[in-house]
């Protein structure tokens, strides 16, 4: 275990942060650092603790790589099958005892029921990428993006520019016998399907929805009748605009179709918030201020909402219009006062004319690469090209754009994480397409990583980002990529793949300062150029954090106690368990009434400092009588703890988590464990 | 090394059994050896990418078109690096100096890949300095000319060279001395202008590959392809607000 490199990457008070941690575990100070006198005031910036992460110089090999690893535990490492080994794994789905691990050269089937020994059941060859899988009861759909898919799953590419042999879109799988998928629908959509998203309408039990998500080239419409690739003002029919929503009658799942394309972007002027960096903000900040002590015109900017300098191309002609109109060769003071005035006006209309403005024509325009569903919550957030999108999906055929962000730190937004009471949105930035070594030491903290947002009456308001506290070498592709929460309830907890950069769990309960609590990587696969590797994408389906490696197979790893989760925290995270998981179709967290879940939030509140250390061993040892007790006496006992309980929900310290803990205490009263 | 032992890979059921000769071979190969249980030990270094790049292209062959996709972006590149270079030197503001910033970064490493493209398959991989100067030597690729044994071409980024097009977008001489002279306001407005022009240039590039028959089979090519046109065609919006926040009016 190592806890030198435990550090975030806060938009606000570094310093406090790391402070706080010190206070956290009274470790960090002292680790990383042999001297014998005590070290000094720990106040190492994040890049000098980055600098000397344990991840950063490992020793190269494909299966004989060093590792670092920091309170996980890795159970199993399988290699990939002949055939599929040495091709790019993909994503990753679940359903019942399986994983199902997307592969460019087809999907290939674990049965992970024993963690340390996941079981290969089949791979199925059906080349084409990226092969992302997703599950529905019987039906397995992946997706096709690239011009070498074939719609009969055979190798060898398809050389014609247009051809009826391509396939490009989502295959629809029936895996009622999962040991022999058979395909049953090729559905084409027009740019493909780079990944794409199944949405479970709670209103519609008939059908499902699945959203294409995808960016690469419009396809002829030679090849697919309805494809268009001209300037969507000239076309309200263009593909440019859209994503494709294909609906999935689960009567007959073959007949699937795509039944809509929605506009999300309509009127989308680029963005509105969060378009600068802070370094940015200052410059204009300066700008403004001296603008306004000379006297300049000083207007709004249509699409950001912010102050800027109305520029000096616009006031003259203004001022001499005014002049002129009243009959004068040069502007006087009231002709100024008039052109301030109308100054608003010519902002207005420089930015609607403009291309890409709401009445100018629009050129280069956006595709979703990613979209996470949250469906109990009606809402989706859109990682589209770039913006951040939030949507409103309770008609799932046409999702409601809410807000938009932008970010000029941000290259390319890849893909979307809500926390679980979705008061939270973290986007990832894919810099550099996943092939390209972005966690270098001169790789900007907040480029390549992630974005972190509340929403606050639907609004996004950006809080900070989050990149991995380690510096990787230029042989290895690193960057933001594919996660999802970790149960560990009363908190928000994610596990995220970084590509070569290994795997990260996080914690953002506060936005602000979201922090690793947890990691495990590996050396480059090759020591002297950059070689494809790394984790694709990791989630945490039942108890396991299942990882699909690129270049090495499926590893599987399980959460071990540290000093920033306990042991209850984990067993809590157990207790959920689903039926299936698309990560992008995000499931809300319930946790089921058990000791575990009552003990987790007793830790926290311990961790926080809430509750004297006798008051918590009175909360634990009540808890231990309870559950050794049967029938009457422990619903007694259970009915005493929450009258104790009620006092501490109102002791001022944390009371929404004492509250958690009360519930959970009176949740168990009913339950026969 | 683990080794696995697995039941037979399943070749899909639903499909009809006619193929190609080509086609069978390759199902074969991907199907998985039978035979052997173990994998080819992986091996690190030119050597191994080289034997993988060669499997590589008998699953999905690459042509001249995508050949000529790599070496030509790799020109256009190195003389957005250039230009990209200029900026704390020519008075760019804070914003400007960022997406520069992120342009150096994020095509140098485009440039590597592309060179290891190149190179992986016995291709001119060219070589390109801190100046943008890129500089072929025809004599060690394959399929180049008789003629020039030893006979480094040289081609300053943006000048075209005896052999070599100017690749679309890329900025005149014209243009590029207009650039370098400016300062300040002027040199970000140029600057805007001018990457927005290269950059609709490189997107240009990507469709005249997919354009082409039998080109963008390969798996690094599509990839890179498809990054290259949804990567820049965001960074085209991301100049075209900076250049409506400066009040001024982009061309079309």
């Amino acid at each position: 275990m190592f806890l030198s490199s435990r550090r975030q990457y806060g938009a606000v008070s570094r310093v406090g942060r790391v402070t706080a941690l010190v206070a956290l575990t009274g470790l960090v100070a002292a680790c990383g650092r042999t001297s014998a006198t005590p070290a000094p005031t720990p106040a190492p910036g994040p890049s000098t603790d980055w600098a000397r992460d344990p991840r950063n110089t490992m020793r190269a090999g494909l299966f004989d790589a060093q590792e670092a690893i920091s309170n996980l535990r890795v159970t199993a490492k399988a290699v990939s099958p002949p055939g599929f080994l040495g091709i790019t794994n993909s994503d990753l789905a679940f359903t019942g005892k399986y994983a199902i691990q997307g592969n460019y050269n087809g999907p290939v089937i674990w049965d992970i029921s024993d963690p340390a020994k996941p079981v290969l059941v089949t791979a199925y060859p059906c080349p084409a990428s990226q092969n992302d899988i997703s599950v529905y009861r019987n039906l397995m759909f992946m997706s096709a993006e690239a011009n070498n898919g074939r719609t009969d799953c055979l190798p060898g590419g398809v050389a014609d520019t247009v051809s009826a042999l391509r396939m490009r879109g989502v295959r629809i799988f029936d895996i009622s016998d999962i040991k022999t998928p058979k395909l049953i629908a090729n559905v084409q959509t027009c740019r493909g399907s780079h990944t794409h998203t199944v949405l479970e309408d709670p209103k519609d039990r008939q059908n499902v929805y699945i959203y294409v998500s995808g960016s690469a080239g419009i396809r002829s419409p030679n090849e697919l009748a309805g494809c268009a690739g001209s300037v969507a003002s000239d076309d309200p029919n263009s593909s440019r605009l859209r994503i494709e929503i294909i609906k999935v009658p689960l009567a007959d799942p073959s007949k699937a179709a795509v039944v809509g394309r929605a506009n999300i972007f309509a009127g989308l002027s680029i963005s509105p918030r969060h378009g600068l960096s802070d370094a940015d903000k200052a410059q204009q900040a300066t700008q403004l201020a001296a603008a306004r002590a000379r006297g300049a015109f000083v207007g709004r900017n249509p699409q950001s909402g912010m102050d800027m300098v109305v520029p000096p191309q616009l006031v003259r002609p203004l001022l001499d219009s005014i002049a002129k109109a009243g009959g004068r060769t040069a502007a006087n003071a009231a002709d100024t006062t008039a052109a301030r005035t109308a100054a608003q006006g010519a902002l207005n209309r420089l930015f609607a004319a403009a291309p890409g403005g709401p009445a100018g024509a629009v050129s280069e325009r956006s595709q979703c690469h990613d979209i996470t569903v949250y469906p109990a919550l009606g809402l989706a957030g859109g990682a589209c090209e770039g913006h951040g999108l939030l949507l409103d999906i309770s008609n799932p055929v046409n999702p409601v754009r809410l807000d938009a962000a932008a970010d000029s730190n941000f290259a390319y937004w890849h893909s979307a994480t809500f926390n679980n009471d979705g008061t939270k949105l973290l986007f990832s930035d894919e810099w550099g397409g996943g092939g390209a070594p972005k966690c270098r030491a001169g790789d900007k903290p907040e480029w390549g990583a992630n974005a972190i947002f509340s929403i606050k009456n639907r609004k996004l308001v950006f809080e900070s980002y989050y990149k991995i506290p380690s510096y990787q070498s230029a042989n290895e592709n690193c960057v933001a990529h594919n996660g999802s929460l970790i149960p560990i309830p009363g908190r928000d907890v994610m596990v995220q793949s970084w590509y070569q950069g290994g795997i990260s769990v996080f914690d953002w309960t506060d936005p602000k300062h979201p922090m690793e609590i947890a990691s495990f990587d590996r050396g480059p696969v090759d020591s002297t150029r950059m070689v494809m590797g790394g984790s694709w994408s990791v989630y945490w389906y039942n108890g396991k954090i299942i990882s699909s490696e690129i270049a090495r197979g499926l590893d599987v790893a399980e959460m071990i106690p540290s000093p920033y989760v306990s042991q209850n925290e984990i067993d809590a995270a157990k207790t959920v368990q689903w039926d299936y998981l698309n990560a992008q179709g995000q499931p809300k967290i319930e946790w089921p009434p058990s000791f575990a879940l009552a003990r987790a939030f007793t830790d926290q509140m311990e961790r926080k400092g809430c509750f004297s250390g006798q008051r918590i061993g009175a909360i634990r040892a009540s808890l231990t009588a309870a559950e050794r007790a049967t029938g009457g006496t422990r619903s007694t006992a259970l009915s005493n703890l929450v009258d104790t309980l009620d006092a501490d929900t109102r002791a001022g310290c944390d009371d929404d988590k004492a509250t958690l803990l009360s519930k959970a205490v009176q949740d168990l009263r009913g339950t026969v464990l | 090394m683990r080794v696995t032992t697995e039941p037979p890979v399943t070749v899909p059921p639903s499909v009809p059994y006619r193929i190609a000769p080509l086609a069978a071979i390759l199902l074969m190969a991907c199907a998985g050896s039978r035979t052997t249980a173990s994998p080819p030990p992986f091996v690190m270094g030119q050597a191994g990418a080289t034997a993988r790049a060669r499997a590589d292209s008998l699953r999905y062959p690459y042509t001249q078109a995508d050949i000529d996709f790599m070496g030509g972006m790799i020109h256009h590149h190195a003389q957005a690096i250039l230009i990209a270079r200029w900026a704390p030197s020519h008075g760019a503001s804070a914003s400007v100096q960022r997406l520069t910033a992120r342009i150096i970064n994020a095509q140098s490493d485009e440039i590597l890949l592309m060179q290891n493209w190149l190179r992986d398959r016995q291709r001119d991989p060219m070589l390109v300095d801190t100046l943008g100067n890129v500089t072929t030597a025809r004599a060690s690729a394959p399929t180049g000319g008789a003629a020039s044994a030893g006979h480094d071409m040289t081609a300053h980024a943006g000048h075209e060279m005896a052999g070599m097009e100017a690749m679309p977008g890329m900025l005149s001489d014209t243009q590029l001395h207009a650039l370098d002279t400016a300062r300040g306001r002027e040199f970000d407005r140029l600057f805007l202008i001018y990457m927005m022009q290269h950059h609709r240039g490189a997107v240009s590039m990507v469709r005249t590959l997919f354009g082409a028959h039998g080109a963008g089979q390969d798996e690094t090519i599509f990839k890179f392809a498809a990054d290259v046109e949804v990567d820049q065609s965001t960074e085209i919006k991301r100049m075209l607000t900076m250049l409506l926040e400066m009040g001024e009016v982009p061309p079309q």
